[in-house]
């Protein structure tokens, strides 16, 4: 932040300056409470009570507490026929997450650093062709993808599903390391080179040890993408083998039954958590991530 | 067999300019390693789009079939009532959905570079949306927005007995709390965004303008704001996107209803390919999708590139 702007509009103002940041402060607590409130409202409600909710609004100040909508939640509410909370699904997600974000972060890896280091004829053209999976639609590959799973016999299974994320995450892991290798200079890998180091020696000496920030960046990415990820799992996984973004759905979406917030609150928050915690934890790649991903 | 050759090469000159088997696998190393990913990205992007491209342009039913029909699907498609109030719901929940993310994520971005304390809280508060899945998101402001649970009955509960909002469950209305969780979902990474640019520009700039007497809100708007004008462009065009692609949003809140009335169209399309088994219509939907988004990223980029090249000549 120390080579940001240095001006400081309000504090050279004077009186009016005051008042202008006073309404500045008022107008961003107020945005801060919107943003909040839905996320706080939950969070109160997964410790009440059914009367409580009903007898005050499920907005309201909590006249109950117990944790066991938490355990409910994880380990007795019945979702779409089993019994079993949420829990089976939330491993679902971590057996599908951990292995497409490993698996297609590591290519993406060494896909950048061919596409950066090792440049040859034509290799522009392919790194632009491997960049426009970015914005295929999840519509148009939903058909040849049944058929191809079909094919495979992964339907209906967490590896069809690692197997899906890890073709259509290809894209963006190569995108987010070519762009970050591409600022290594090459006179680095030209002295290794003189020095007789081959093409894995280069990267596991070399560009391996000034990749952290950006495996890190292409992780939190992978990871929450993959973990929020809702209509390739939604269509093709069903019953035991839904990951835990469709099974959310099944349980407050179900239609007649009455609804029991409480327990819902808490299995919305589990599903949640995962990606909100690297959030907070590495909000700042998180941040890098997102911009890179959605602007290039 | 040329590997043979190679190593059989008579003279000395030959051999040189024929480096041995290992060398040369070393050369292509590099290709080698980028094919399985080139082939899979290429199957992806060609195969499967040509795939879906022919599946709508046949008489597949519930299941594939490759016949040609011809535009038929398209044809049918267009006359659809349920497709045309899908993409009618699509420009009215695009345009609100870009103007209010960008009025309020450049409002916060504007708050925020005021050199104000707690800076990283704020930005915190404002930017979480964007880690919690849109069935989340979707699912607890079905709850907020619901008459029986959310703010209707919350009101109520503090004596507002005449209060109503009920836009959930009106048809004419629904579409436009699709609109607000949007817009509450992606407005703190628009002001990120924005925030970037405004720390971007030449603070000697607004030095020299606030020197010359100008008032704060002259220098946002005559120096500040046009000087990230790009910023503008990319935002409205990620964030139609994000618009085109909203799939789990309305499914999570509204399942398309009342009715019909909040279908848009990557939920009609998911509709007809796997609930009512009109694989061709499905993918002939799939491709105006892809359309629309073409439509949108293909002067983007031209653009962008125009604009780096002139930037190129002029520095």
């Amino acid at each position: 932040m120390a080579d940001a702007a240095t001006y400081d509009p309000l504090r050279t103002a004077g009186t009016w300056g005051r008042r202008a940041k006073i309404i500045v402060y008022a107008l961003l607590t107020l945005f801060a409470l919107v943003y909040l409130l839905p996320f706080t409202i939950v969070v109160l409600n997964s410790f009440r009570d059914l009367g409580d909710i009903s007898r005050n609004g499920l907005i309201g100040l909590p006249h109950s507490f117990s944790l066991d909508y938490w355990i409910q939640a994880w380990s007795t509410f019945c979702v779409g026929g089993t019994c079993e909370g949420i829990q089976p699904f939330f491993y679902n997600s971590v057996a599908m997450v951990i292995p497409a974000t490993i698996i297609s972060t590591a290519i993406g890896a060494i896909n950048g650093y061919v596409l950066s280091k090792w440049r040859f004829p034509g290799s522009e053209v392919l790194f632009g062709i491997m960049t426009l999976g970015v914005f295929m639609p999840g519509q148009m590959v939903l058909l040849p993808w049944a058929q191809v799973l079909g094919f495979l016999g992964l339907t209906n299974s967490i590896p069809g599903l690692v197997l899906i994320h890890c073709v259509q995450g290809l894209s963006f892991t190569t995108l987010f390391c070519r762009n970050y290798y591409v600022n290594i200079p090459d006179d680095l890998i030209k002295a290794a080179r003189i020095d007789g180091a081959g093409f894995w020696r280069i990267f596991r000496k070399v560009v391996l040890p000034l990749s952290p920030p950006i495996i890190i960046v292409t992780v939190i990415w992978q990871f929450t993408n993959i973990w929020n990820e809702f209509l390739f799992a939604f269509i093709f996984s069903s019953g035991t083998h839904q990951p835990i973004t469709v099974a959310l759905v099944a349980l407050s979406g179900g239609g007649t039954a009455v609804h029991q917030y409480n327990v819902e609150s808490a299995a919305v928050l589990i599903g949640a958590l995962p990606p909100l915690l690297i959030y907070l934890f590495g909000g700042r790649y998180f941040l890098r991530g997102l911009t890179q991903g959605a602007l290039k | 067999m040329s590997v043979d050759s190679a190593t059989f090469t008579p003279t000395k000159t030959a051999s040189s300019e024929r480096p041995p088997l290992r060398e040369r696998f070393s050369t292509f190393l590099p290709q080698l390693v980028l094919a399985p990913s080139l082939a899979a990205t290429f199957v992806y992007v060609f195969v499967f789009g040509a795939w879906t491209v022919w599946i709508s342009l046949s008489n597949s039913g519930d299941l594939p079939d490759y016949s040609f029909a011809g535009f038929h699907n398209y044809a049918e498609l267009w006359v659809n009532l349920r497709w045309r109030i899908a993409y009618t719901n699509l420009f009215v929940f695009s345009s609100l959905y870009v103007i209010g993310t960008m009025v309020i994520g450049l409002t916060l971005a504007i708050l925020i570079d005021q050199r104000i304390r707690a800076e990283a809280l704020f930005r915190t508060i404002y930017l979480y949306p964007l880690a919690i899945s849109f069935i989340v998101t979707g699912t607890v402001w079905r709850w907020l927005f619901s008459p029986t649970t959310g703010i209707e009955s919350w009101m109520h509960q503090l004596g507002w007995a005449s209060f109503k909002f009920d836009w959930l469950v009106q048809r004419e209305m629904a579409i436009y709390t699709v609109v607000l969780t949007g817009i509450w979902q992606a407005s703190g990474f628009v002001m990120a965004l924005f925030l970037a640019g405004l720390r971007s520009v030449d603070p000697d700039l607004i030095k020299a303008a606030q020197i010359d007497g100008a008032s704060m809100p002259r220098i946002y708007r005559r120096i500040i704001l046009p000087a990230i004008g790009p910023i503008f462009i990319a935002v409205a065009v990620v964030l139609l996107q994000f618009a085109i692609k909203t799939f789990e949003l309305v499914l999570a809140m509204t399942q398309g209803g009342p009715g019909i009335s909040t279908t848009l169209p990557a939920l009609y399309v998911y509709d007809l390919m796997f609930q009512r088994g009109q694989l061709a219509l499905g993918a002939a939907g799939a491709m105006m999708i892809l359309v629309a988004l073409a439509l949108i990223l293909v002067p983007y980029t031209i653009w962008t590139n125009l604009r780096q090249r002139r930037e190129a000549r002029g520095g």
